[in-house]
């Protein structure tokens, strides 16, 4: 039985540009994993008077970040806002199982060639670990770069409180019971498109990131199948090397370089998982996070309407006018606030995106270049070697 | 099945040995000592006093194997009758010694050549061996013929030469798969039992060529169907790569005749049916293995080589099986991706965005090309150069095999050799002196054969080194050349890749 038990390290964000704001500066220095449990290390540097100290860091655990973001949302006042996406849940399920899969196949391969698919496996850890870390590490962000959500009192004390969060956690889930989330989901759809737009801007977004969305969940799955296949090749380059270095002497030392052709094709899988699959797999769950956005804002653009209707039969009927016209603004002063916020919102949601999308698909270009020619350079001595021996 | 080889300059001699060699082929007798060729080992018992050379039948088929009886019958023997044996001698004694003068020079390959043909082609070879005769054989043009079950493949199998034996420097004829499988029936008859290493074909599959048949043209189908030409053409390389099966009268038929007679008993008889006919002989062999006492442990080690060797090949070949099925995956997978990519190029409202993104489509709609070629280069050069080196260390098992039954002949023959010792004192004994002569005469033969198998051990034990040491040669050059050649192909790939990202990098740069 192979435990997995990870440690320190360093990790740079590897999204857009987050991290600018001197005045609340949020990263995720270390973490500590171990079983099925991630324990992140977040370290916040401040010069805000409303923090205790000028730097800190508590260990947080994912329920925690889960609870922060079911908060927001629930906060009717950030009802305009597109709340960040939250983290999904560390899985480590992959990796495991193939370390458990290596585990009962070790008798039947040689002592180099375990020793090699070990090496993959931790590389593969270490990789969704990364990624988890990095994904936890942009939510705080994105939290701490928005004017209105960095001063949420929960997110401060997200930051600082150094006890353990279970306590209000627990608390917090009896409160609100989860009941947006609770609410269908897929109702949204209906409602976003059933709802009589009265804003140009609103209707283009509205059909905008309906289609893009299901694309783009799309092209999320599309991604990760062509990975994981790129994945299988590589360790395949791992079997080949191992036997073949076990034949024949002369070839040996050529074919060595088969190895680091595996690493190559390794890298390059998990380089292109890293900038395009999680790409998309992050904005997949941002255009969600837009999409409920819309959802509530067309919930408040119903609910107006249906003050506005109460408020003519209140008329009618003699009725309860003061109150129905009470609502009546309240809902109208509700509607517009979302609208106007929301269209802020989205604008710089497209910029953010855009930006995104150019820095990865940069990146990717320039990685896959640079392995190539890497390849190309071993493959040349590879073949030189041969041809000389 | 006698056929006449082609006429040389001095033929007749020739003709009787080829004669000998196409008539002992039909014999059934297991232990036949049998000459393949133009009756190759004449030369090497001229090395020898007593020149007599059996190598026919079991004791029980009555030819007169000492070389007592020897000269006296000859001359008016048929060429082509069983009495062969005497006739070639007689012949050879007096050739012979031309042969040896002529072969002195060339002395490792001095015992495997007899006939003056071989001679004068091979001559040249090995003392001058810069001066090497062109043969390029191609293997092309399948084309099926006939419908339904009854269809099949042919190849146009081209030859071009400079070899003096054949007829013309260009030529081609069709050959039909089980036209390949008869060929390999007769050299295997021929020359396994010899030591040589005789090339496996290519296997029957009868799910393959049913798909051909049935008239599916779906890729599966073509792609057996290439898979086949090509294992087939290697195959002929093989065989004209080694020296004495070009000599050998059908392999020149088989480039050469327009039409062949159909070959029947090729139906049970094929690549694998051979090798499971050698595992089911080596297993029986290795029952016997125990009780013999190598004198050299150069056999009893390569034979070990080889097998461990034929396991990693194996473990290797289903390896590089999944390499290429997992890029069939990767190809499948990038496919899928690059439609769903363009899809969402489509729907991107930023126009900069919009079309990098489409850009990006088409480069992985390029990489998808990529990978298929990829995994067709992963399947023929190296898949089907690992699949070839399994059969063949079969085939090399059987030498050693064979080794081994021509010890247990030797060995039989001296047991009951000693047995006629003693019959033949005990009848002194009992004083029979009727029976003692016909003891006399039997004593003698049995000592003939006793010499004439431990000759044929120390020969095929020569053989099989020598046939070792050649094949260790070629696949280590095979792989060499293969495997260069894959990475190769490999490079290639990967200079592509560079080309098609370099290409959509500034159309990334370029979104705003």
């Amino acid at each position: 039985m192979i435990i997995f038990v990870c440690v320190v390290f360093q990790l740079r964000s590897v999204s857009v540009d987050l991290n600018n704001d001197v005045s609340l500066l949020i990263d995720i220095p270390d973490a500590l994993c171990e079983r099925d449990k991630v324990k992140f290390t977040v370290h916040t540097k401040t010069t805000l008077s409303v923090f205790q100290k000028p730097e800190f860091s508590v260990p947080r655990q994912h329920e925690d970040f889960i609870w922060l973001h079911d908060t927001l949302v629930e906060t009717e006042e950030y009802a305009g806002l597109i709340i960040p996406p939250a983290p999904p849940k560390p899985d480590f399920e992959s990796p495991r199982e193939k370390m458990h899969k290596l585990g009962e196949g070790e008798a039947t391969m040689t002592k180099e060639e375990y020793t090699k698919m070990k090496q993959e496996l931790e590389a593969e850890y270490l990789a969704v670990f990364k990624k988890t870390v990095q994904v936890h590490e942009v939510f705080l962000q994105r939290l701490s770069s928005h004017p209105v959500l960095s001063k949420d009192r929960n997110f401060q004390i997200f930051l600082e409180y150094d006890q353990d969060l279970s306590v209000r956690r627990k608390n917090a889930k009896e409160m609100f019971g989860g009941f947006f989330k609770n609410m269908v989901k897929s109702a949204d759809e209906v409602l976003i498109s059933g709802v009589k737009e009265v804003d140009d801007f609103f209707e283009q977004e509205k059909t905008f990131l309906l289609d893009y969305s299901t694309k783009i969940k799309d092209s999320t799955t599309k991604a990760e199948r062509m990975t994981r296949a790129h994945k299988n090749v590589a360790d395949d380059y791992i079997h080949v090397a191992a036997i073949l270095n076990s034949i024949s002497a002369e070839e040996n030392t050529a074919l060595k370089n088969f190895t680091f052709l595996q690493k190559v094709e390794g890298r390059v899988a998990s380089d292109q998982e890293l900038k395009l699959t999680e790409l998309l797999r992050y904005y997949t769950r941002d255009i969600q996070a837009a999409k409920d956005l819309l959802y509530r804002r067309a919930r408040a653009l119903a609910d107006y309407e249906n003050s506005n209707k109460a408020l003519d039969k209140a008329r009618l009927k003699s009725k309860d006018v003061a109150q129905a016209e009470d609502n009546q603004r309240q809902c109208m002063q509700k509607f517009e606030k979302l609208s106007e916020s929301g269209k802020k919102e989205l604008t710089s949601f497209k910029g953010r995106r855009v930006v995104a999308f150019r820095k990865n698909l940069v990146e990717m270009a320039e990685l896959e270049i640079k392995h190539a020619k890497n390849s190309v350079s071993l493959l040349q001595g590879c073949i030189e070697t041969l041809k000389n021996c | 099945m006698e056929r006449k080889p082609p006429p040389f300059p001095d033929s007749e001699e020739q003709e009787a040995h080829s004669e000998k060699a196409e008539e002992e082929s039909g014999d059934d007798d297991d232990d036949d000592d049998d000459d393949g060729g133009e009756d190759i080992f004449t030369g090497n018992d001229l090395f020898s006093e007593e020149g007599s050379y059996p190598g026919v039948q079991e004791p029980s088929v009555d030819n007169q194997h000492a070389s007592n009886g020897l000269r006296s019958d000859d001359d008016e023997q048929d060429l082509f009758a069983e009495a062969r044996v005497e006739l070639s001698l007689d012949r050879s004694s007096t050739k012979g010694i031309r042969e040896v003068t002529r072969s002195s020079p060339s002395a490792p390959d001095i015992s495997y050549k007899s006939s003056t043909s071989k001679m004068s082609f091979e001559k040249p070879e090995e003392e001058e061996s810069n001066d090497k005769f062109e043969l390029n054989i191609a293997v092309t043009h399948p084309e099926k013929v006939g419908d339904g079950m009854n269809a099949y493949m042919v190849y146009k199998v081209s030859t071009q030469t400079t070899l003096p034996m054949f007829k013309s420097r260009a030529f081609s004829v069709r050959r039909r798969f089980s036209d390949f499988l008869g060929l390999f029936e007769k050299l295997s008859e021929k020359h396994a039992q010899n030591g040589y290493i005789v090339p496996l074909p290519p296997e029957k599959s009868v799910v393959g060529m049913t798909k051909v048949k049935v008239g599916k043209e779906d890729t599966s189908s073509t792609e057996f169907v290439e898979k086949r030409r090509a294992a087939l053409e290697r195959y002929l390389h093989r065989v004209v790569s080694h020296q004495n099966l070009l000599q050998d009268p059908d392999v020149r038929e088989f480039l050469e005749k327009d039409e062949l007679p159909r070959a029947v008993s090729t139906q049970t008889l094929s690549g694998a049916g051979f090798l499971k006919m050698i595992n089911k002989a080596s297993d029986a062999v290795n029952k016997m293995t125990i009780k013999m006492n190598e004198s050299d442990n150069w056999f009893e080690e390569k034979l070990q080589e080889v097998e461990n060797e034929e396991q990693q090949l194996r473990k290797l070949h289903a390896v590089v099986d999944a390499l290429v099925n997992h890029r069939k995956d990767l190809c499948g997978n990038t496919a899928v991706f690059a439609k769903s990519m363009a899809m969402l190029g489509n729907s991107e409202d930023n126009t900069a965005l919009s079309r990098a993104l489409s850009q990006l489509a088409e480069v992985e709609d390029k990489m998808e090309q990529l990978h298929q070629e990829q995994a067709s280069n992963d399947f023929f050069i190296f898949a089907e150069l690992l699949a070839d080196y399994v059969r063949l260390l079969g085939g090399v098992r059987n030498c050693f095999d064979q080794r081994i039954k021509t010890w247990q002949r030797w060995q039989d023959a001296q047991s009951t050799l000693q047995k006629k010792r003693e019959v033949e004192a005990k009848l002194l004994w009992a004083n029979k002196p009727d029976k003692l002569q016909q003891a006399k005469d039997e004593i003698t033969e049995w000592e003939a054969k006793v010499t004439q198998y431990e000759r044929d051990f120390e020969r095929i034990c020569a053989t099989v080194r020598k046939e070792v040491l050649r094949f260790e040669k070629e696949k280590s050059n095979d792989f060499k050349v293969h495997i260069i050649k894959y990475l190769e192909s490999l490079l290639v790939s990967q200079q592509r890749l560079i080309k098609y990202w370099e290409a959509f990098l500034p159309e990334a740069k370029a979104i705003s």
